[in-house]
């Protein structure tokens, strides 16, 4: 009995089962309600897209790891397919598969390897992807068509916040109805146009506890606050805070970019202002700015901070008093 | 009913099953015992016997030399074969007495009773416990005499007698409690009065509802209560427990004293009556040997210095998918290498397992689960990352020597980061740097 080989390690020796794989293919699980609902709007143009945007980024990270000499484990980890996902999510439909493979290249290779792999970068991946896209090719990303079911003139089609800041839809009475944002059947990036399929996959991740639940529940504070005042003090000129919830990028923005566990903050502190700081800049700029959708810089704006917020944030130890 | 509880922790799986209802089984004295000199944090007991002596059982045969320290016990009468170093089950030698069994038990007469020992005088008290070589049973085996001896400026209102038992498998707290609920009350009343605190309260986790039941019946006969708390872990970790009873907290880097408390096991709360009443030293305790790999799990009293091979043996032996076998708790509990070790005072289990299948570590991902879940609300991540790139001043900064080591970072952590390994090695480097500082 005494010559058994027992195993040496240190405390403790029962481990929670959740693990990052585990954690990554629940983010993917939780994206296909927005997967379907892009499928079924914009068909086979979508498809491509996913597609192109998965594979461009799993073989981006490929070639990275056997550069840098790392095990290509992590490849399976999930990661590299839910940039992949979240950036097409966020492309128009209409962008042709050389621009998105360009698109997934530079926010694997840009955003995230060249920090180090997981775990390391500060920006999140497929919006660094997204915002080089939009200053490179600024025409393709504000090309809009139609969800497949309305038959309306490609060239005039807008999309429901770019008919809000250029048309003047609030006195014309041409805002898209709320009934349209929710199902999805409107113009917009892939995965942005059914609110009620993004807050389904949120949900999800809020009960499996993927998210925390401080950062969509700030934004979304913030955003409604700073947005129904002005409605509230001109509803001639401004529209509802419903309607810019709905609209745009602020739900797969809220629920799946800035959740992103790696750029945003640790601590309870950091994610409220994190959050709330976020919200504020998608207001300011769908309101007062040049663009009239804001949720991807907000976000790229906030990740900046989250360093800065984990260091100075620093939760309260038990038993107060800094030095004991 | 609401239960009490304190923010943040985990929740292991408990696995108590296979044991608690399994009634304390005295284990028949081995042939031979091991004691060793040193059984907790502190300096070496010295020692009184030498190669050839004839021992009797509960004679003293090492003396505590400073405050820190406690004396050791013959748990058994019979012969001493060697004082010599021997393997600890915290992993390094330490000096050992090894007594050979004769079998008899035969009692020194010193054997002193109290007749009346709630007359006793707090200093006698003390006095008592300490000859007796209590230490506490929870695990961290601080001698029991200095817990029992505030410092004159803090005035200790409460006794808390900590019936939590929250790391998974163990049950031997449990059974105490259902099998010696008299003795432990006695225990704690006598330590109200060495500390001259007013009340008692007993705080059990709602996993354990029929020992609650039998204390909140039997606590009436004394000033205080029975309390329920919830079943979480580490709800049995002095500074949680203490904020979950009583909503204070002990400041960083103080004892319960300072916030007029003073927490006891129960089994701490038997032997400190075992003591000062009839008088017997700690030579014994309830251990609970369990695990998938042990073939019959039980509660044992075993002698101390027993050797973890006879203990298993006695419970059927392990079973071939052994590969980690642990004493104390599965969260907080020390890995062993070797069946050559023997049971000590701070003994609270001795299990045994399969190795689950081994994952792979990833970097952090900053999910942040460490912080929502640390006991002391620390920030395991950064602390490790400081540990890791030799940041010893940040970590101190970041609070690293609050760490309790309660393990619920590594527990929880998706990207399998050995976190409390990083933490312990900052913690033990700090301390060291600090001591050599302290010599110049």
């Amino acid at each position: 009995m005494t010559d058994k080989i027992l195993i040496l390690q240190s405390s403790p020796h029962f481990k929670d089962k959740d693990s990052v794989p585990k954690i990554m293919y629940a983010v993917i699980i939780s994206l296909a309600p927005a997967i379907f609902t892009s499928l079924y709007f914009f068909r086979f143009k979508a498809l491509v897209l996913l597609l192109s945007c998965v594979a461009a980024c799993l073989t981006t990270e490929a070639l990275f790891l056997f550069l840098r000499r790392k095990p290509l484990h992590s490849l399976l980890d999930g990661s590299a397919i839910i940039t992949g996902l979240l950036l097409a999510m966020t492309l128009p439909p209409s962008l042709s598969p050389e621009l998105a493979v360009i698109g997934a290249v530079v926010a694997m290779a840009i955003g995230k390897q060249v920090f180090g792999g997981l775990g390391n970068n500060i920006f999140n991946p497929a919006l660094v992807g997204r915002a080089f896209l939009q200053a490179a090719f600024p025409v393709a990303m504000t090309t809009w068509i139609p969800p497949i079911m309305t038959k309306v003139d490609i060239l005039t089609y807008a999309t429901p916040l770019g008919n809000l800041k250029f048309e003047n839809a609030v006195a014309q009475g041409t805002l898209t109805s709320l009934k349209d944002l929710f199902f999805g059947n409107t113009g917009g990036c892939l995965g942005e146009t059914s609110a009620l399929a993004l807050i389904l996959g949120g949900l999800f991740l809020l009960f499996r506890r993927v998210i925390d639940w401080r950062i969509p529940l700030g934004i979304f504070l913030s955003l409604t606050v700073f947005t129904g005042i002005f409605w509230l003090a001109n509803p001639e000129k401004y529209t509802s805070p419903l309607f810019h919830i709905l609209a745009g990028g602020f739900l797969i923005g809220a629920f799946f970019m800035a959740t992103d566990m790696v750029t945003s903050p640790i601590t309870p502190l950091g994610a409220w202002i994190y959050a709330l700081g976020i919200g504020l800049i998608v207001g300011l700029i769908r309101l007062f700015g040049g663009f009239p959708e804001g949720v991807m810089y907000s976000i790229l704006f906030m990740n900046t901070f989250v360093p800065l917020l984990n260091r100075y944030t620093r939760p309260r130890i038990l038993g107060g008093r800094r030095k004991g | 009913m609401k239960v009490k509880t304190f923010p943040h922790g985990v929740h292991p799986p408990e696995l108590k099953e296979s044991t608690e209802e399994k009634a304390i089984h005295s284990m028949p004295p081995p042939d031979k015992v091991t004691i060793p000199l040193l059984q907790h944090f502190g300096s070496p007991a010295e020692s009184l016997v030498q190669k050839g002596d004839e021992v009797y059982l509960s004679q003293k045969i090492g003396e505590g030399q400073t405050l820190f320290s406690a004396s050791v016990h013959s748990s058994v009468s019979g012969k001493v074969l060697s004082v010599d170093m021997f393997s600890h089950p915290a992993g390094y030698p330490v000096p050992a007495v090894t007594i050979k069994n004769d079998g008899h038990d035969r009692i020194s007469t010193e054997r002193e009773k109290a007749k009346d020992p709630f007359s006793l005088s707090p200093e006698k008290i003390r006095q008592k416990v300490k000859e007796a070589g209590v230490v506490g049973l929870g695990g961290a085996a601080f001698p029991t005499a200095v817990k029992l001896s505030p410092p004159n400026d803090k005035p200790i209102d409460t006794i808390i007698i900590n019936g939590c038992e929250c790391e998974p498998l163990l049950t031997s707290d449990y059974r105490l409690m259902m099998e010696a609920s008299d003795e432990i009350l006695k225990g704690a009343e006598l330590a109200r009065i060495a500390t001259g605190a007013e009340r008692i309260i007993v705080g059990i986790e709602d996993n354990k509802k029929k020992a609650f039941e039998i204390f909140q019946e039997k606590i009436r006969d004394y000033p205080g209560e029975a309390v329920l708390l919830k079943t979480k872990y580490p709800e049995g970790a002095e500074k949680n427990l203490i904020y979950a009873l009583l909503r204070r907290e002990v400041p960083r880097g103080g004892l319960p004293f300072d916030v007029g408390i003073v927490v006891q096991n129960v089994g701490t709360a038997k032997a400190i009556w075992d003591a000062v009443h009839d008088g017997k030293p700690l030579y014994e305790r309830v251990i609970t040997v369990s695990g998938q790999s042990i073939k019959e799990p039980n509660n044992l009293l075993v002698r101390i210095g027993t050797s973890f091979e006879s203990v298993i043996e006695f419970c059927g032996g392990l079973s071939e998918d052994a590969d980690i076998l642990v004493m104390g708790g599965p969260m907080m509990g020390i890995a062993q290498w070797s069946l050559d070790v023997p049971v000590i005072k701070g003994t609270s289990g001795i299990l045994a397992w399969p190795s689950p299948p081994q994952r792979l570590e990833y970097s952090c991902i900053h999910c942040g689960r460490c912080i929502e879940h640390c006991s002391m609300v620390l920030v395991p991540t950064r602390l490790a990352k400081y540990v890791k790139y030799n940041n010893l001043t940040e970590a101190e900064n970041w609070g690293i020597l609050d760490c309790v080591e309660c393990g619920c970072c590594q527990y929880i952590c998706p990207s399998n980061i050995p976190l409390v390994h990083w933490i312990r090695l900052g913690k033990n480097k700090i301390i060291s740097l600090k001591r050599k500082k302290n010599s110049l």
